[in-house]
């Protein structure tokens, strides 16, 4: 049982992370990750979003009928968005200005609503509390990560602070957009790899095309 | 006369949504394998975002505003947007079957599209009136169908390639949409828009 509650946890983490293994919530990660912090910033705030509107969806799940669990999922998850927002616009403005217009697009980010009708609605609280930090504290990985190569490579600066002389000579296009999709795509080519490789499986000169991505789905 | 130039030029190509804003990315990556599908949603979230624009300028300016509701924005959005998106496919089933089966599978999916709850907060956000909200709505959707296709005609060819194990899937798609991205943003600063 105890490490079932862990496998939950660790699940998110790992083995379908949501951003290179499940491919959800693809916008803020591209749009917010042009500096670490922003990347750390949106993290936390999905996994407040996440865990809370996991743990309201477990209690009600007997409360809501089926029929309308869509729109109840989406008033919960809306509910907290706002409540985040609320919180930051008044205590960090500088990050809620950061952020812009994808704080309230939280509300639309398909993890929230993918772990609220996949796992949340049949699964008691504890492990619902469990699954949305996990897959919270995947996102917000990822999210660093990503931001943390592109803010080194396109501004020559870790979470703000320059790195020597290497502002002088950073590539300005890893923090256009253009170089978000490219980071982004390659860093999941490298996550697949390594997958392939901690499960020693050999790559196969293959001619099926499709195999990996039914795979992955 | 000249803004409504600048919102059409700017929607479609300068601030394109999904490729310099990065809205609307899920359908982006997940329907554009070929370019029928991505057609398809393309003409789905055209119709939406502008029918979406209209009527959340509406509630915002005649309903939330005058009762100081605005921290209430995200909420009554997403419920308009889920409503909206629920009615349009009754009326399209009901009214015009062939529009239906063209159309009718992307429309639940559009609920979950950030583009459209992006587009309404963001009319408000550069205080559009109402003309101006739903240019921006029809014509960022032009420049969504317009990405998603270029993307598709692009994943048609890569199947066709033998492209390293490790890219295959989504790290090549992203990395042909980086390029297509980098085509755009030679856009930016046109107009002296930014």
């Amino acid at each position: 049982m105890k490490s079932n509650r862990l496998n939950t946890l660790t699940n998110g983490i790992v083995k379908s992370n949501p951003t290179f293994r499940l491919v959800l919530g693809t916008c803020p990660t591209l749009a917010v990750t042009t500096q670490a912090l922003n990347g750390l910033a949106m993290g936390a705030a999905v996994t407040f979003v996440l865990l809370c509107s996991n743990v309201m969806i477990s209690l009600l799940k007997k409360v809501i009928p089926d029929r309308v669990r869509i729109p109840a999922f989406v008033v919960i998850i809306a509910t907290f968005v706002t409540i985040v927002q609320m919180v930051m616009k008044k205590f960090l403005p500088s990050l809620y200005d950061a952020l812009g217009v994808f704080l309230p697009l939280i509300v639309v980010n398909c993890i929230i609503l993918a772990r609220a009708e996949a796992f949340a609605s049949c699964n008691p609280v504890l492990d619902s509390a469990l699954d949305g930090l996990g897959m919270g504290f995947g996102f917000t990985l990822s999210l660093t990560f990503i931001g943390i190569v592109r803010e080194i490579l396109g501004a020559g600066s870790f979470f703000g602070l320059p790195i020597g002389s290497l502002g002088n000579i950073s590539m300005t296009i890893f923090i256009l957009p253009a170089g978000g999709f490219l980071v982004y795509g390659t860093l999941m080519a490298l996550v697949n790899y390594l997958t392939a490789l901690a499960e020693n499986r050999k790559y196969a000169p293959s001619s099926k095309k499709k195999g990996k991505k039914e795979a992955k789905a | 006369m000249n803004i409504y130039f600048v919102i059409i030029i700017g929607s479609v190509f300068v601030n394109n949504f999904v490729l310099s804003q990065f809205l609307g990315i899920c359908p982006f990556l997940g329907v554009s394998k070929k370019t029928n599908t991505a057609l398809g949603m393309g003409f789905a979230v055209i119709f939406v975002m502008s029918i979406a624009s209209v009527f959340t300028y509406l509630v915002n300016n005649y309903v939330l505003v005058p009762l100081e509701l605005e921290y209430m924005k995200t909420i009554a959005f997403i419920l308009i947007i889920a409503a909206l998106v629920q009615s349009v496919e009754i009326v399209i089933k009901k009214f015009s079957p062939s529009l239906y089966s063209a159309l009718g599978v992307y429309l639940p999916l559009i609920t979950t599209n950030c583009a459209v709850l992006g587009v309404a907060l963001l009319n408000i956000e550069k205080s559009y009136n109402l003309v101006q909200s739903f240019l921006n709505g029809v014509f960022a959707g032009v420049g969504f169908t317009l990405a998603i296709v270029l993307l598709a005609g692009v994943r048609e060819r890569i199947v066709a390639k033998n492209v390293p194990e490790p890219f295959r899937g989504f790290p090549i798609t992203l990395i042909a949409a980086a390029l297509i991205s980098m085509a755009f943003s030679a856009f930016s600063g046109m107009f002296g828009i930014v």
